[in-house]
């Protein structure tokens, strides 16, 4: 007792020295910038609010030319510092994106918490909503610290080339999220406040570990889930996420001129569903079958609870994916348009398979089908025409549903809530059918820029050439084994480092008992 | 006096229970309880994972009744409770030695 007071104790101790580090390099970073900064802050008027666009004196004092194009590039958004006008940020996109960051939030709270809490015993629920509310507080202050800055910065990568360091981590420049102020970072997004994009990011990098504990889910202690994603953020996500979607990352086909896999992941079937999916399998076969697996009925306590859950992550998704276009764009537009198809299809296609083999249509089915359909046009929303949705849908319907329904009792793994055969399973699918089914008409991204003009990233690390060339699968192939690969190792090592210090499993007696009262002392339902 | 109790289906309680009141029959305890008998149960499928639920769910009444309304009660029970269908359920007759209304103090046949 007095161990697990001590270690508490010193955990609460870490934060809060963190917290400090924080506020002391926030601070000299100030001090190091003030000669720059002093002279315009000088001369600005201190307290009065700067209308839009936020610097009015430059937009002002721009030829009218320069004012027109620098709103036009607001408008399609493209980039307008040719213009020569400074700015902050524009008020569309950044609205959609702040939309959209709190729809992926509320993806995992309550979204996620109440698909799974249904599909638990009614003991159970509460480790899940713990689960999914521990993750939430710990990952959003693992971001500040230090995750924003691996993922996204890029001092890693010096002037004179890429390093491979600089390919699997970004940099420390935003440590403490030093430096990120509402102005745009330009490696991202044009016209999005860069506080505004780490936060939606950050909502990314939340609900990807809270998916992994659907596999384990009503086995695992919960001190046992908070330190490993402690670990797993560092060894997985982080350095994948980066790889993906950093500036200088190593399979970034889209941003990164240097990209050694022109791969392309529109909103993460790679960064979220793979890894979180494949993560899922390896933790559950380390852990073992819940007590009484296959013997004793484990039905979910509450469908309506998971209804409620999926029609929320349905909603909640289109913040992750329209969203992921970074802008109120097209390329969103088309987004928003494949993720409601190939959803719509997998909510039809799982339950009419259910029909034919089993006999009955069920809500689970829809739910499930829903779900599958939102994972495996994740990488490719922004990437495929309607067309390909609906194909993407089908498949999304047909080929979770044989993993959850076939092969995972030919194996006799307990993938509780079936997290390997929906997000791994249906992550893979996603990112291989993105290089497949690949229209570059809908995003401009994927084109090849007029003559004349520099070359964009994806005519320099051969993504373009890839597409027309129809072997964009083989860089798809490529990026989802460096994922598996990345996933499996990293969770084997910490796996068994968490089961040798701290345990995974309660006592026997404990999950008969239930989490909820034994983690967490309280019940769901005092009736 | 004698007690009944009777298994029943659950969406025959209100006839059953409108057929005693005609008889006389003033109170009745009444319970939801599982259990099977020869009718089978049905299967659940959540996903990949099948389960046979053996315990049906089903409406358990009690009645103590003097000796002389106890034939007409069984009689009412079995002709409204019956669909002709398995699981129709079951009259079971008990003897009981005595009751006391707790208000009145009241025993015997007077108290039920």
């Amino acid at each position: 007792m007095i161990k697990t007071t001590t270690s508490k104790v010193r955990l609460l101790a870490a934060i809060a020295s963190l917290a400090m580090l924080g506020a002391v390099t926030s601070t000299l970073h100030a001090d190091t910038n003030a000669p720059a900064a002093a002279a315009p802050a000088a001369a600005a008027p201190a307290a009065a609010p700067t209308p839009y666009p936020a610097n009015t004196n430059a937009f002002s004092s721009a030829s009218l030319t320069n004012q027109v194009a620098f709103l036009e590039a607001a408008h399609s958004n493209s980039d307008p510092t040719p213009t020569g006008i400074t700015y902050e940020s524009d008020p569309g996109h950044n609205a959609w994106m702040m939309v959209s960051a709190a729809f992926v939030l509320m993806m995992t709270l309550p979204g996620l918490a109440l698909f799974y809490g249904g599909l638990v015993r009614s003991k159970n629920i509460l480790s899940i909503i713990a689960m999914c509310f521990g993750i939430t507080a710990l990952v959003s202050l693992l971001w500040w610290a230090f995750g924003y800055s691996l993922v996204f910065g890029t001092n890693f990568t010096p002037s004179t080339g890429p390093t491979p360091l600089g390919y699997i981590f970004g940099g420390t420049e935003f440590f403490f999220f030093k430096g990120i102020t509402s102005v745009p970072n330009n490696n991202y997004a044009f016209w999005v406040s860069q506080n505004v994009y780490a936060i939606f990011q950050l909502t990314f990098a939340i609900i990807t570990p809270a998916l992994i504990f659907g596999a384990t889910a009503e086995r695992l202690k919960f001190s046992a889930v908070m330190a490993f994603v402690l670990g797993w953020m560092f060894i997985v996500y982080f350095p994948l996420a980066h790889m993906v979607w950093g500036a200088t990352g190593y399979m970034n086909g889209v941003w990164n001129a240097a990209a050694k896999i022109p791969a392309i992941d529109f909103a993460g079937g790679t960064v979220v569903h793979m890894s979180s999916g494949w993560t899922a399998l390896i933790l559950c076969l380390i852990l073992g079958k819940r007590v009484g697996h296959g013997k004793e009925p484990m039905p979910p306590h509450s469908l309506v609870l998971t209804f409620i859950g999926t029609a929320l992550l349905w909603v909640g998704w289109y913040g992750f994916n329209a969203g992921s276009a970074v802008a109120a764009d097209v390329v969103a537009a088309n987004a928003f348009t494949t993720t409601t198809l190939a959803t719509a299809i997998g909510a039809l296609t799982w339950p009419l398979l259910e029909w034919i083999f089993k006999g009955k249509p069920s809500v689970l089915g829809f739910c499930s089908g829903a779900v599958a359909g939102l994972v495996v046009i994740t990488p490719a929303c922004g990437f495929v025409n309607s067309t390909g949705a609906v194909i993407i849908g089908v498949v999304a319907g047909v080929v979770p549903f044989i993993m959850c329904t076939v092969v995972k009792n030919i194996f006799k793994y307990d993938d509780a809530l079936d997290t390997f055969g929906v997000h791994g399973i249906g992550g893979t699918c996603g990112a291989i059918l993105t290089g497949l089914l690949v229209d570059p008409t809908v995003n401009g991204n994927l084109q090849a820029v007029s003559a004349g003009t520099p070359a964009n990233a994806a005519m320099q690390n051969g993504l373009i050439t890839a597409i027309t060339n129809h072997t964009l699968v083989v860089a798809q192939a490529q990026a989802a084994g460096i994922t598996i690969a990345l996933a499996v190792v990293g969770t084997l090592i910490l796996g068994f480092i968490v089961k040798l210090v701290i345990g995974l499993r309660p006592s026997v007696e404990a999950e008969h008992q239930g989490l909820d009262i034994t983690d967490h002392g309280e019940e769901g339902y005092n009736h | 006096m004698k007690k009944i109790e009777a298994i029943i289906k659950p969406f025959k309680l209100e006839e059953v229970k409108d057929a005693l009141s005609e008889l006389g029959i003033e109170g009745m305890t009444v319970t939801e309880v599982k259990g099977f008998g020869r009718q089978k149960g049905h299967t659940e499928i959540y996903r990949g994972s099948e389960y046979t639920v053996d315990f049906l769910p089903k409406i358990k009444i009690e009645i103590v009744v003097a000796d002389g309304a106890l034939e007409g009660a069984v009689a009412a029970i079995v002709k409204t409770a019956k669909t002709g269908k398995i699981g129709d359920g079951k009259v079971f007759v008990l003897p009981v030695e005595n009751a006391t209304r707790i208000r009145t103090d009241e025993t015997g046949d007077k108290a039920v």
